[in-house]
Protein backbone atom coordinates (compact mmCIF):
# COMPACT_ATOMS: atom_id res chain seq x y z
CA UNK A 1 0.00 0.00 0.00
CA UNK A 2 3.11 2.56 1.15
CA UNK A 3 4.37 1.69 -2.23
CA UNK A 4 1.02 2.49 -4.26
CA UNK A 5 0.50 5.55 -2.86
CA UNK A 6 3.69 6.84 -2.96
CA UNK A 7 3.97 5.72 -6.94
CA UNK A 8 0.70 7.35 -7.51
CA UNK A 9 1.54 10.55 -5.89
CA UNK A 10 4.90 11.10 -7.96
CA UNK A 11 2.93 9.72 -11.75
CA UNK A 12 0.52 12.55 -10.87
CA UNK A 13 2.81 15.08 -9.78
CA UNK A 14 5.29 14.49 -12.38
CA UNK A 15 2.19 14.27 -15.15
CA UNK A 16 0.51 17.40 -13.88
CA UNK A 17 3.89 19.33 -14.27
CA UNK A 18 4.69 17.85 -17.79
CA UNK A 19 1.20 18.80 -18.76
CA UNK A 20 0.35 22.07 -16.59
CA UNK A 21 3.83 23.57 -17.06
CA UNK A 22 5.97 21.88 -19.72
CA UNK A 23 3.82 21.23 -22.50
CA UNK A 24 2.89 23.08 -25.55
CA UNK A 25 -0.25 24.52 -25.76
CA UNK A 26 -2.96 23.95 -28.28
CA UNK A 27 -2.82 25.54 -32.04
CA UNK A 28 -6.67 27.01 -31.77
CA UNK A 29 -7.14 25.99 -28.13
CA UNK A 30 -4.01 28.01 -26.72
CA UNK A 31 -3.83 27.99 -23.38
CA UNK A 32 -7.05 26.16 -22.23
CA UNK A 33 -6.37 23.12 -24.08
CA UNK A 34 -4.43 22.28 -20.49
CA UNK A 35 -8.07 20.81 -18.60
CA UNK A 36 -7.49 18.08 -20.63
CA UNK A 37 -4.97 16.79 -18.10
CA UNK A 38 -7.59 16.36 -15.79
CA UNK A 39 -10.71 16.05 -17.41
CA UNK A 40 -9.93 13.22 -19.92
CA UNK A 41 -8.38 10.65 -17.22
CA UNK A 42 -11.45 11.42 -15.12
CA UNK A 43 -13.43 10.78 -18.11
CA UNK A 44 -11.64 7.10 -18.70
CA UNK A 45 -11.73 6.09 -14.57
CA UNK A 46 -15.72 6.92 -14.42
CA UNK A 47 -16.28 4.59 -17.70
CA UNK A 48 -13.14 2.11 -16.62
CA UNK A 49 -14.11 2.42 -13.17
CA UNK A 50 -17.28 1.53 -14.21
CA UNK A 51 -16.92 -1.26 -15.67
CA UNK A 52 -14.79 -2.97 -13.22
CA UNK A 53 -17.93 -2.25 -11.01
CA UNK A 54 -19.75 -4.48 -13.25
CA UNK A 55 -17.41 -6.81 -13.34
CA UNK A 56 -17.67 -6.97 -9.14
CA UNK A 57 -21.29 -7.52 -9.63
CA UNK A 58 -20.97 -10.04 -11.74
CA UNK A 59 -18.70 -12.21 -9.16
CA UNK A 60 -21.04 -10.92 -6.43
CA UNK A 61 -24.49 -11.98 -8.20
CA UNK A 62 -22.95 -15.68 -9.66
CA UNK A 63 -19.55 -16.83 -7.10
CA UNK A 64 -21.28 -14.85 -3.93
CA UNK A 65 -18.41 -13.84 -3.37
CA UNK A 66 -17.82 -11.59 -0.20
CA UNK A 67 -15.21 -9.38 -1.39
CA UNK A 68 -16.56 -8.01 -4.44
CA UNK A 69 -19.72 -6.63 -2.44
CA UNK A 70 -17.43 -4.77 -0.29
CA UNK A 71 -15.09 -3.59 -2.81
CA UNK A 72 -18.12 -2.61 -5.22
CA UNK A 73 -19.45 -0.91 -2.05
CA UNK A 74 -16.45 1.26 -1.13
CA UNK A 75 -15.59 1.91 -5.31
CA UNK A 76 -19.25 3.51 -5.93
CA UNK A 77 -17.86 6.96 -4.35
CA UNK A 78 -15.36 6.90 -5.85
CA UNK A 79 -16.52 6.19 -9.22
CA UNK A 80 -19.20 8.97 -8.91
CA UNK A 81 -16.47 12.07 -7.35
CA UNK A 82 -14.08 11.00 -10.54
CA UNK A 83 -17.19 11.48 -12.75
CA UNK A 84 -18.16 14.84 -11.14
CA UNK A 85 -14.52 15.93 -11.75
CA UNK A 86 -14.99 14.99 -15.32
CA UNK A 87 -18.34 17.02 -15.51
CA UNK A 88 -17.11 20.40 -13.65
CA UNK A 89 -13.91 20.07 -15.76
CA UNK A 90 -15.87 19.53 -18.83
CA UNK A 91 -18.59 22.33 -18.20
CA UNK A 92 -15.43 25.24 -17.45
CA UNK A 93 -13.49 23.72 -20.65
CA UNK A 94 -16.88 24.49 -22.71
CA UNK A 95 -17.48 27.54 -21.83
CA UNK A 96 -14.40 29.26 -22.90
CA UNK A 97 -14.01 26.88 -26.53
CA UNK A 98 -17.78 26.24 -27.38
CA UNK A 99 -19.27 29.33 -25.87
CA UNK A 100 -21.39 27.31 -23.07
CA UNK A 101 -21.29 25.23 -19.64
CA UNK A 102 -23.37 23.08 -20.57
CA UNK A 103 -25.88 21.39 -23.68
CA UNK A 104 -27.88 18.09 -23.73
CA UNK A 105 -25.67 16.41 -26.64
CA UNK A 106 -25.44 12.84 -26.49
CA UNK A 107 -22.15 12.75 -24.87
CA UNK A 108 -22.99 15.27 -22.15
CA UNK A 109 -26.16 13.85 -21.40
CA UNK A 110 -25.13 9.96 -21.69
CA UNK A 111 -21.89 10.89 -18.77
CA UNK A 112 -24.59 12.54 -16.38
CA UNK A 113 -26.75 9.37 -16.51
CA UNK A 114 -23.39 7.44 -15.77
CA UNK A 115 -22.92 9.90 -12.51
CA UNK A 116 -26.25 9.62 -11.59
CA UNK A 117 -25.95 5.35 -11.84
CA UNK A 118 -22.49 6.34 -9.73
CA UNK A 119 -24.88 7.83 -7.02
CA UNK A 120 -27.90 5.27 -7.12
CA UNK A 121 -25.30 2.87 -6.58
CA UNK A 122 -23.86 3.98 -3.73
CA UNK A 123 -27.00 4.99 -2.37
CA UNK A 124 -29.10 1.66 -3.09
CA UNK A 125 -26.24 -0.42 -1.25
CA UNK A 126 -26.62 1.63 1.75
CA UNK A 127 -30.34 1.55 1.58
CA UNK A 128 -30.65 -2.45 3.25
CA UNK A 129 -30.52 -3.01 6.71
CA UNK A 130 -29.50 -6.23 5.26
CA UNK A 131 -25.79 -5.83 3.62
CA UNK A 132 -26.41 -8.76 1.73
CA UNK A 133 -30.17 -7.79 -0.01
CA UNK A 134 -28.10 -4.32 -0.61
CA UNK A 135 -25.42 -6.05 -2.45
CA UNK A 136 -28.24 -7.70 -4.69
CA UNK A 137 -30.18 -4.42 -5.73
CA UNK A 138 -26.93 -2.72 -6.11
CA UNK A 139 -25.44 -5.42 -8.30
CA UNK A 140 -28.75 -5.51 -10.31
CA UNK A 141 -28.56 -1.94 -10.82
CA UNK A 142 -24.62 -1.60 -11.47
CA UNK A 143 -25.44 -4.61 -14.51
CA UNK A 144 -28.47 -2.80 -15.97
CA UNK A 145 -26.07 0.60 -16.15
CA UNK A 146 -23.28 -1.01 -17.83
CA UNK A 147 -25.13 -0.41 -21.12
CA UNK A 148 -24.61 3.10 -20.50
CA UNK A 149 -20.87 2.73 -21.01
CA UNK A 150 -21.02 1.84 -24.66
CA UNK A 151 -23.09 4.89 -25.10
CA UNK A 152 -21.03 6.85 -23.71
CA UNK A 153 -17.81 5.47 -25.45
CA UNK A 154 -19.63 6.04 -28.88
CA UNK A 155 -22.10 8.20 -28.43
CA UNK A 156 -19.55 11.03 -30.45
CA UNK A 157 -19.32 8.36 -33.20
CA UNK A 158 -23.47 7.16 -33.33
CA UNK A 159 -24.76 11.03 -33.04
CA UNK A 160 -24.12 14.89 -34.04
CA UNK A 161 -22.49 15.77 -31.07
CA UNK A 162 -20.95 18.82 -29.85
CA UNK A 163 -18.48 16.90 -28.04
CA UNK A 164 -15.82 16.40 -30.87
CA UNK A 165 -14.95 12.34 -31.44
CA UNK A 166 -11.63 10.49 -29.70
CA UNK A 167 -8.52 11.73 -29.72
CA UNK A 168 -6.51 8.63 -28.55
CA UNK A 169 -8.85 5.86 -27.88
CA UNK A 170 -9.17 5.55 -31.27
CA UNK A 171 -8.27 2.59 -33.90
CA UNK A 172 -6.02 4.72 -36.44
CA UNK A 173 -3.05 6.68 -34.93
CA UNK A 174 -3.77 9.39 -31.76
CA UNK A 175 -5.03 12.44 -33.17
CA UNK A 176 -2.49 14.15 -30.97
CA UNK A 177 0.85 15.27 -30.78
CA UNK A 178 3.67 13.35 -29.10
CA UNK A 179 4.30 16.56 -27.03
CA UNK A 180 0.65 16.27 -25.47
CA UNK A 181 -0.20 13.19 -25.65
CA UNK A 182 2.46 11.48 -23.30
CA UNK A 183 1.86 14.28 -20.80
CA UNK A 184 -1.61 13.15 -21.05
CA UNK A 185 -0.82 9.38 -20.76
CA UNK A 186 1.29 10.29 -17.62
CA UNK A 187 -1.68 12.25 -15.75
CA UNK A 188 -4.06 8.78 -16.78
CA UNK A 189 -1.48 6.51 -15.25
CA UNK A 190 -1.27 8.91 -12.21
CA UNK A 191 -4.88 9.03 -11.36
CA UNK A 192 -5.63 5.61 -12.23
CA UNK A 193 -2.81 4.63 -9.79
CA UNK A 194 -4.56 7.13 -7.49
CA UNK A 195 -7.89 6.17 -7.81
CA UNK A 196 -6.89 2.54 -7.11
CA UNK A 197 -5.10 3.26 -3.99
CA UNK A 198 -8.45 5.16 -2.45
CA UNK A 199 -10.22 2.14 -3.32
CA UNK A 200 -8.00 -0.35 -1.88
CA UNK A 201 -7.62 1.68 0.71
CA UNK A 202 -11.12 2.21 1.42
CA UNK A 203 -11.83 -1.70 1.14
CA UNK A 204 -9.18 -2.33 3.57
CA UNK A 205 -10.89 0.00 6.06
CA UNK A 206 -14.13 -1.77 5.40
CA UNK A 207 -12.98 -5.52 6.23
CA UNK A 208 -11.05 -4.34 9.20
CA UNK A 209 -15.03 -2.71 10.26
CA UNK A 210 -16.13 -5.79 9.68
CA UNK A 211 -13.38 -7.61 11.11
CA UNK A 212 -13.74 -5.19 14.75
CA UNK A 213 -17.90 -6.13 14.35
CA UNK A 214 -17.39 -9.48 14.82
CA UNK A 215 -15.02 -9.66 17.62
CA UNK A 216 -17.22 -7.58 19.30
CA UNK A 217 -20.00 -9.66 18.69
CA UNK A 218 -18.61 -12.70 20.03
CA UNK A 219 -17.17 -11.37 22.94
CA UNK A 220 -20.90 -9.98 23.72
CA UNK A 221 -21.93 -13.47 23.70
CA UNK A 222 -19.31 -14.72 25.15
CA UNK A 223 -19.98 -12.28 28.15
CA UNK A 224 -23.88 -13.33 28.18
CA UNK A 225 -23.10 -16.84 28.46
CA UNK A 226 -22.13 -17.83 32.19
CA UNK A 227 -25.49 -15.58 33.24
CA UNK B 1 -21.35 -25.98 -9.60
CA UNK B 2 -25.27 -26.32 -11.69
CA UNK B 3 -26.95 -23.29 -9.50
CA UNK B 4 -23.87 -21.26 -10.17
CA UNK B 5 -23.86 -22.30 -13.84
CA UNK B 6 -27.51 -21.40 -13.90
CA UNK B 7 -26.95 -17.67 -12.27
CA UNK B 8 -24.54 -17.18 -15.23
CA UNK B 9 -27.36 -18.02 -17.39
CA UNK B 10 -29.82 -15.82 -15.93
CA UNK B 11 -27.87 -13.22 -16.27
CA UNK B 12 -26.43 -13.27 -20.11
CA UNK B 13 -30.12 -13.71 -21.29
CA UNK B 14 -30.74 -10.60 -18.92
CA UNK B 15 -28.07 -8.84 -20.57
CA UNK B 16 -28.81 -9.89 -23.68
CA UNK B 17 -32.59 -8.95 -23.74
CA UNK B 18 -31.61 -5.40 -22.18
CA UNK B 19 -28.75 -4.94 -24.61
CA UNK B 20 -31.41 -5.50 -27.41
CA UNK B 21 -33.75 -3.86 -25.75
CA UNK B 22 -31.13 -0.34 -25.75
CA UNK B 23 -29.85 -1.23 -29.12
CA UNK B 24 -33.47 -1.05 -30.38
CA UNK B 25 -34.80 2.43 -28.47
CA UNK B 26 -31.71 3.90 -29.41
CA UNK B 27 -32.33 3.38 -32.86
CA UNK B 28 -35.95 4.38 -32.53
CA UNK B 29 -34.83 7.56 -31.28
CA UNK B 30 -32.40 8.24 -33.86
CA UNK B 31 -33.76 11.47 -34.88
CA UNK B 32 -34.29 12.96 -31.75
CA UNK B 33 -30.81 12.05 -30.29
CA UNK B 34 -28.85 13.78 -32.57
CA UNK B 35 -27.66 17.38 -31.35
CA UNK B 36 -28.02 19.31 -34.64
CA UNK B 37 -29.02 18.99 -38.33
CA UNK B 38 -26.51 19.12 -41.60
CA UNK B 39 -27.23 21.58 -44.28
CA UNK B 40 -28.35 18.32 -46.17
CA UNK B 41 -30.36 17.00 -43.93
CA UNK B 42 -32.42 20.44 -43.49
CA UNK B 43 -32.64 20.48 -47.37
CA UNK B 44 -33.88 16.94 -47.65
CA UNK B 45 -36.47 17.19 -45.07
CA UNK B 46 -38.32 20.62 -45.45
CA UNK B 47 -37.98 22.20 -41.90
CA UNK B 48 -41.16 23.96 -41.36
CA UNK B 49 -40.32 27.70 -40.64
CA UNK B 50 -42.20 27.79 -37.50
CA UNK B 51 -39.78 25.39 -35.32
CA UNK B 52 -36.71 26.39 -34.29
CA UNK B 53 -33.72 23.66 -34.79
CA UNK B 54 -29.72 23.44 -34.77
CA UNK B 55 -27.97 23.72 -37.68
CA UNK B 56 -24.14 22.38 -37.73
CA UNK B 57 -21.41 21.96 -40.11
CA UNK B 58 -18.13 23.91 -41.55
CA UNK B 59 -17.66 27.52 -41.50
CA UNK B 60 -17.56 27.64 -45.59
CA UNK B 61 -14.57 29.66 -46.24
CA UNK B 62 -14.68 32.97 -48.05
CA UNK B 63 -18.23 33.46 -46.72
CA UNK B 64 -18.13 35.21 -43.53
CA UNK B 65 -19.33 38.92 -43.86
CA UNK B 66 -18.80 40.56 -40.53
CA UNK B 67 -20.69 44.01 -39.87
CA UNK B 68 -22.15 46.02 -37.63
CA UNK B 69 -26.18 45.69 -37.10
CA UNK B 70 -28.65 48.63 -36.69
CA UNK B 71 -28.41 47.89 -33.10
CA UNK B 72 -24.69 48.94 -32.61
CA UNK B 73 -24.23 44.90 -31.86
CA UNK B 74 -21.69 42.82 -34.31
CA UNK B 75 -23.50 41.10 -36.77
CA UNK B 76 -22.73 38.27 -39.11
CA UNK B 77 -23.33 36.59 -42.29
CA UNK B 78 -21.67 33.08 -43.41
CA UNK B 79 -22.19 29.65 -45.06
CA UNK B 80 -22.40 26.69 -43.48
CA UNK B 81 -21.45 23.32 -45.29
CA UNK B 82 -21.03 19.69 -45.14
CA UNK B 83 -19.35 19.80 -48.04
CA UNK B 84 -22.09 18.62 -50.31
CA UNK B 85 -24.89 21.43 -49.50
CA UNK B 86 -24.65 24.81 -47.96
CA UNK B 87 -27.00 27.34 -45.99
CA UNK B 88 -26.68 30.86 -45.86
CA UNK B 89 -26.72 32.10 -41.80
CA UNK B 90 -27.09 35.14 -40.37
CA UNK B 91 -26.42 36.15 -36.81
CA UNK B 92 -26.35 39.01 -34.58
CA UNK B 93 -24.44 39.08 -31.55
CA UNK B 94 -20.79 38.10 -30.43
CA UNK B 95 -19.29 35.06 -32.22
CA UNK B 96 -17.44 33.04 -30.04
CA UNK B 97 -13.48 33.04 -29.75
CA UNK B 98 -12.78 29.86 -31.88
CA UNK B 99 -15.22 31.20 -34.41
CA UNK B 100 -13.19 30.98 -38.23
CA UNK B 101 -13.49 30.05 -41.88
CA UNK B 102 -13.00 26.23 -41.87
CA UNK B 103 -14.27 25.75 -38.44
CA UNK B 104 -17.23 23.40 -36.83
CA UNK B 105 -20.26 25.01 -35.62
CA UNK B 106 -23.96 24.45 -34.17
CA UNK B 107 -26.23 27.11 -35.14
CA UNK B 108 -29.96 27.56 -32.90
CA UNK B 109 -32.38 29.17 -35.04
CA UNK B 110 -35.38 29.23 -37.93
CA UNK B 111 -35.04 28.94 -41.35
CA UNK B 112 -36.59 31.99 -43.20
CA UNK B 113 -39.09 31.96 -46.18
CA UNK B 114 -35.85 32.55 -48.53
CA UNK B 115 -34.16 29.36 -47.46
CA UNK B 116 -31.46 31.07 -45.34
CA UNK B 117 -30.96 30.27 -41.91
CA UNK B 118 -31.90 32.82 -38.79
CA UNK B 119 -29.74 32.07 -35.59
CA UNK B 120 -29.92 32.89 -32.15
CA UNK B 121 -26.97 31.40 -30.88
CA UNK B 122 -23.71 30.03 -32.50
CA UNK B 123 -21.45 27.63 -30.63
CA UNK B 124 -18.06 26.66 -31.74
CA UNK B 125 -17.34 22.95 -32.45
CA UNK B 126 -13.94 21.79 -32.29
CA UNK B 127 -12.47 18.76 -33.93
CA UNK B 128 -10.10 16.32 -32.12
CA UNK B 129 -6.73 17.37 -33.24
CA UNK B 130 -4.62 18.62 -31.20
CA UNK B 131 -1.15 19.97 -31.90
CA UNK B 132 1.69 22.97 -30.84
CA UNK B 133 0.90 26.19 -32.60
CA UNK B 134 4.40 25.25 -34.18
CA UNK B 135 3.71 22.08 -35.57
CA UNK B 136 0.02 24.03 -37.24
CA UNK B 137 2.55 26.72 -38.83
CA UNK B 138 4.82 24.25 -40.01
CA UNK B 139 2.33 22.05 -41.67
CA UNK B 140 0.55 25.62 -42.77
CA UNK B 141 4.21 26.96 -44.46
CA UNK B 142 4.85 23.87 -46.26
CA UNK B 143 1.40 23.46 -47.27
CA UNK B 144 0.08 20.48 -46.00
CA UNK B 145 -2.86 22.03 -44.53
CA UNK B 146 -5.02 25.23 -44.99
CA UNK B 147 -7.00 25.32 -41.84
CA UNK B 148 -9.69 27.28 -43.83
CA UNK B 149 -10.19 24.49 -46.00
CA UNK B 150 -11.27 22.05 -43.27
CA UNK B 151 -9.60 19.17 -41.23
CA UNK B 152 -6.19 18.36 -40.60
CA UNK B 153 -4.41 15.84 -42.93
CA UNK B 154 -3.98 12.12 -40.94
CA UNK B 155 -2.24 12.30 -37.77
CA UNK B 156 0.40 9.99 -38.05
CA UNK B 157 2.06 12.61 -40.84
CA UNK B 158 2.58 15.02 -37.89
CA UNK B 159 1.78 13.34 -34.58
CA UNK B 160 5.30 12.77 -33.85
CA UNK B 161 6.86 15.71 -35.84
CA UNK B 162 9.78 17.49 -33.94
CA UNK B 163 8.48 20.83 -32.62
CA UNK B 164 10.52 23.70 -34.40
CA UNK B 165 12.10 25.83 -31.87
CA UNK B 166 11.38 29.33 -33.42
CA UNK B 167 9.11 32.01 -32.82
CA UNK B 168 6.47 31.53 -30.14
CA UNK B 169 7.76 28.40 -28.10
CA UNK B 170 6.54 29.56 -24.50
CA UNK B 171 5.61 26.76 -22.64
Amino acid sequence: MPVLWASALVVVGAGLAWGLLFSPPDWQQGETVRIMYVHVPMAWLAMGGYTGLAVLSVMSLIWRHPLADLTARELSPVGAAATALCLATGSLWGKPMWGTWWVWDARLTSVLVLFFLWLGHAALVRAFDDPDRGAKAGAILALVGIVNVPIVKFSVDWWNTLHQPASVTRLDSPGMHVDILYPLLTCATGFSLLFGAVVLARTRAAVMERRVRALQLARARREDAPA
Amino acid sequence: MTRKKRRLMVLLLAGLGLGTATALTLTAFQDNIVFFFSPSDVLANRHSADRAFRLGGLVEAGSVERRTGSDGRPAATFRVTDGAQAITVSYSGVLPDLFREGQGVVTLGRLLPDGSFRATEVLARHDETYMPPEVADALRRSGHWNPEQGAAPPAETWNTAPRPREGRSGG
